[in-house]
């Protein structure tokens, strides 16, 4: 497997609605910083890929006029995944993995603020049986954690516990939309939005843009001090009918992290991207981490969602810590469809 | 109620509102359009003038920020001849779509023909915007109704060659 | 075009018809619904997917015989929703639940109209209301009730 490492990292803050600008004005700072931190001349970089979803724009082939941020001239090669970012990660680094190219520019953004999410999420359900009786995505996850609670034992207070532990940690990170100090028993005394969940278990919506870029083997070591190396990264999905599924474990998720390698070290850091909480204690189960890992330092999915971003934020932010030196080994994971219906693992480390 | 025909299809419509917001290039420009101006922004890297303007230059990818104003005249630089019929459409056809590159501008933009037998359209065509009365004016590019060809010779090929 | 905060916002609807052809094996779902009528299928391997699928989810295996289950079954989990969208099945409170119908080893999604979530609780058994005009989609069942309701 060859050497790919991500140089460098850039992303909006994620504000509940950009009203100023669109989604081109959105992406072309993050990708410039992304760029210029990467140290590789944007000409360069040999493949750009992005991650869109064009229903949050209303409009199809939306990721197409994104392209403007960029600047597709000469012109480059190019793709688009209509999913999280994360997948559009993936996408870059088989490319590099194949030996032809040896850097890529990685990006996403997403305007959930323009639309009614919770609607529009609701038609990447199957069409036949599920998506002709509008369940939106929190009734979704609240099905799920209701199952969790009940055959786990977990309470509704672990999950105002990983609510209230996120946004606190989110005070750090100046991209965060939600950050601050929320009392556990204030939280639990707030009524539900779909039972068993809670506003506070929920995500916020989030408009937001974010940039990476890779390089292989002697380019990472020449352009960055110290690359976040990918050592393991895999994808799992199941199958799609809710009621076909444990919801209550991850098989995806544990069966993507073995393959990435996520056993073969100690973990100093996961970033996961829960947007609820009870999926937080999900994965966490799926990856085999105990309380002794920290999740989510940035503040996670729950501090800010830009949809199509948050994924690749993970991955991101692992990225970061692992470039600074705050972690050795750090877990990134990022998760598309309902009810964690599909997962990605990675594994960063630095030199 | 029969039996006798199986379910081959299901209806499954769906309805979303979304709330666009315009962007700072095109507020801008939409801006200008309620004063009965058209605004474009230029590259700083290559030059290129942008009407209407989306806030970056799709060649360089990089932001647009100083503004130019243009006049409404330009040439047609290609254009069809629509045939067929549409719901949408409030002009009966045939009629004529052209892109229009107004002078000072580098990127030619789509709009309607009119006051002009629709098969005397041509490239190189001369034509100036005829705008709503003043007190329809909004924010919206249907400030500008259609163009119409104006008492000018044909622009020469090469003028626009590098535009079509 | 209207004004926010100083920025300029437009509305914008974006609607599909959509008439989608459901095939053999789906179409032969809704026709037994059309008739209230639930039937899923089995799988080689040996399991009974309700709804029907064309494909075993498990092994890829193209799904056999059809197989009549329900009308009751039994909620495995649920969700109380307190304020309706306007788009869901029921205007009033009501609950999301995965039911498993008598003989089926897997759950379908529906609503359940328990009128308050103290009447909810995994594993109670729950049966489908029918819609008096059904024309087969999944909506012929307008939800499920408690059984003995």
């Amino acid at each position: 497997m060859r050497d790919v490492a991500i140089v460098s990292y850039a992303q909006s803050r994620s504000v509940r609605r950009e009203l100023g600008a669109n989604e081109v004005e959105m992406v072309m700072p993050v990708v410039r910083e992304a760029v210029e931190r990467s140290g590789i001349p944007k000409k360069q970089i040999g493949f750009t890929v992005s991650g869109s979803c064009d229903y949050l724009a209303g409009q199809p082939f939306s990721f197409v006029s994104a392209l403007d941020a960029i600047g597709a001239w000469p012109p480059i090669s190019e793709s688009h995944v209509e999913m999280d970012g994360a997948w559009a990660l993936y996408e870059a680094w088989v490319k590099l993995q194949m030996g032809e190219v040896d850097s890529a520019l990685v990006y996403s953004f997403g305007k959930s603020s323009m639309g009614d999410l919770p609607e529009v999420l609701t038609l990447q359900l199957d069409p036949y049986y599920l998506a002709p009786l509008w369940p939106d995505a929190i009734s979704l996850a609240a099905l799920q954690a209701r199952a969790f609670l009940e055959r786990t034992g977990r309470s509704e207070r672990d999950l105002a516990a990983v609510a209230a532990r996120s946004r606190r940690d989110a005070k750090a990170s100046p991209r965060a939309q939600l950050a601050g100090d929320f009392d556990v028993e204030r939280l639990l005394a707030d009524p539900y939005l779909v039972a068993p969940l809670r506003k506070h278990d929920c995500p916020p919506i989030s408009d937001g843009a974010a940039a990476l870029v890779l390089a292989a083997g002697d380019l990472a070591r020449k352009v960055a001090r110290r690359p976040a190396w990918i050592r393991g990264l895999d994808h799992r999905v199941e199958p799609h009918q809710l009621g076909s599924r444990d919801l209550t474990t991850s098989v995806s998720t544990a069966e993507a992290g073995r393959r990435a390698g996520v056993g073969k070290g100690a973990v100093d850091l996961a970033e996961l991207h829960a947007p609820f909480t009870h999926q937080e204690l999900i994965l966490r189960d799926a990856l085999g981490f105990g309380d002794g890992v920290v999740v989510n330092p940035s503040g996670g999915a729950l501090a800010g969602n830009p949809m199509m971003v948050a994924g690749l934020a993970r991955f991101g932010e692992a990225a970061e810590r692992v470039m600074r030196g705050d972690a050795g080994r750090a877990v990134a994971h990022a998760t598309s469809g309902p009810c964690l219906q599909q997962n990605m693992v990675g594994v960063l480390e630095g030199e | 109620m029969s039996e006798a025909k199986p379910v081959r299809a299901i209806s499954t419509p769906i309805r979303l509102e979304y709330s666009y917001t315009a962007g700072r290039a095109s507020t801008r420009f939409l801006r200008g359009m309620a004063q009965g101006r058209i605004l474009g922004q230029r590259c700083p890297e290559c030059g290129k003038v942008y009407v209407p303007p989306r806030g970056s230059c799709a060649t360089c990818g990089v932001p647009t920020e100083e503004e130019v104003e243009v006049t409404g005249k330009g040439t047609v630089t290609t254009f069809c001849i629509v045939r067929i019929p549409s719901e949408n459409l409030s002009i009966p056809p045939p009629f004529t779509c052209a892109h229009i590159l107004l002078d000072g501008a580098d990127l030619p933009f789509f709009a309607l023909i009119q006051e002009c037998p629709f098969d005397q359209v041509r490239m190189g065509m001369r034509v100036e915007a005829v705008w709503v009365p003043k007190e329809e004016l909004g924010p919206t590019f249907e400030c500008i109704k259609h163009f119409r060809p104006i008492d000018e010779p044909d622009a020469a090929y090469e003028t626009y060659k590098e535009h079509l | 075009m209207a004004e926010e905060q100083g920025r300029l916002t437009k509305t914008h609807v974006l609607e599909y018809p959509y008439k989608r052809s459901v095939g053999p094996v789906l179409g032969r779902f809704f026709t037994g619904l059309r008739a209230r009528r639930i039937e899923g299928v089995r799988a080689p391997a040996g399991a009974v997917i309700v709804p029907p699928l064309e494909y075993d989810f498990a092994t890829g295996a193209a799904t056999g015989d059809f197989v009549s289950v329900g009308p009751g079954g039994v909620v495995t989990t649920w969700a109380w929703v307190m304020a309706p969208r306007p788009k869901h099945p029921l205007d009033r409170p009501f609950a999301w639940a995965l039911i498993r119908l008598d003989g089926a080893d897997t759950a379908m999604l529906h609503a359940v109209d328990a009128g308050t979530p103290e009447r909810m609780r995994t594993e109670m058994r729950v049966v489908p209301r029918w819609r008096d005009e059904r024309v087969g989609h999944i909506r012929d069942i307008v939800c499920f009730e408690p059984e003995g309701a």
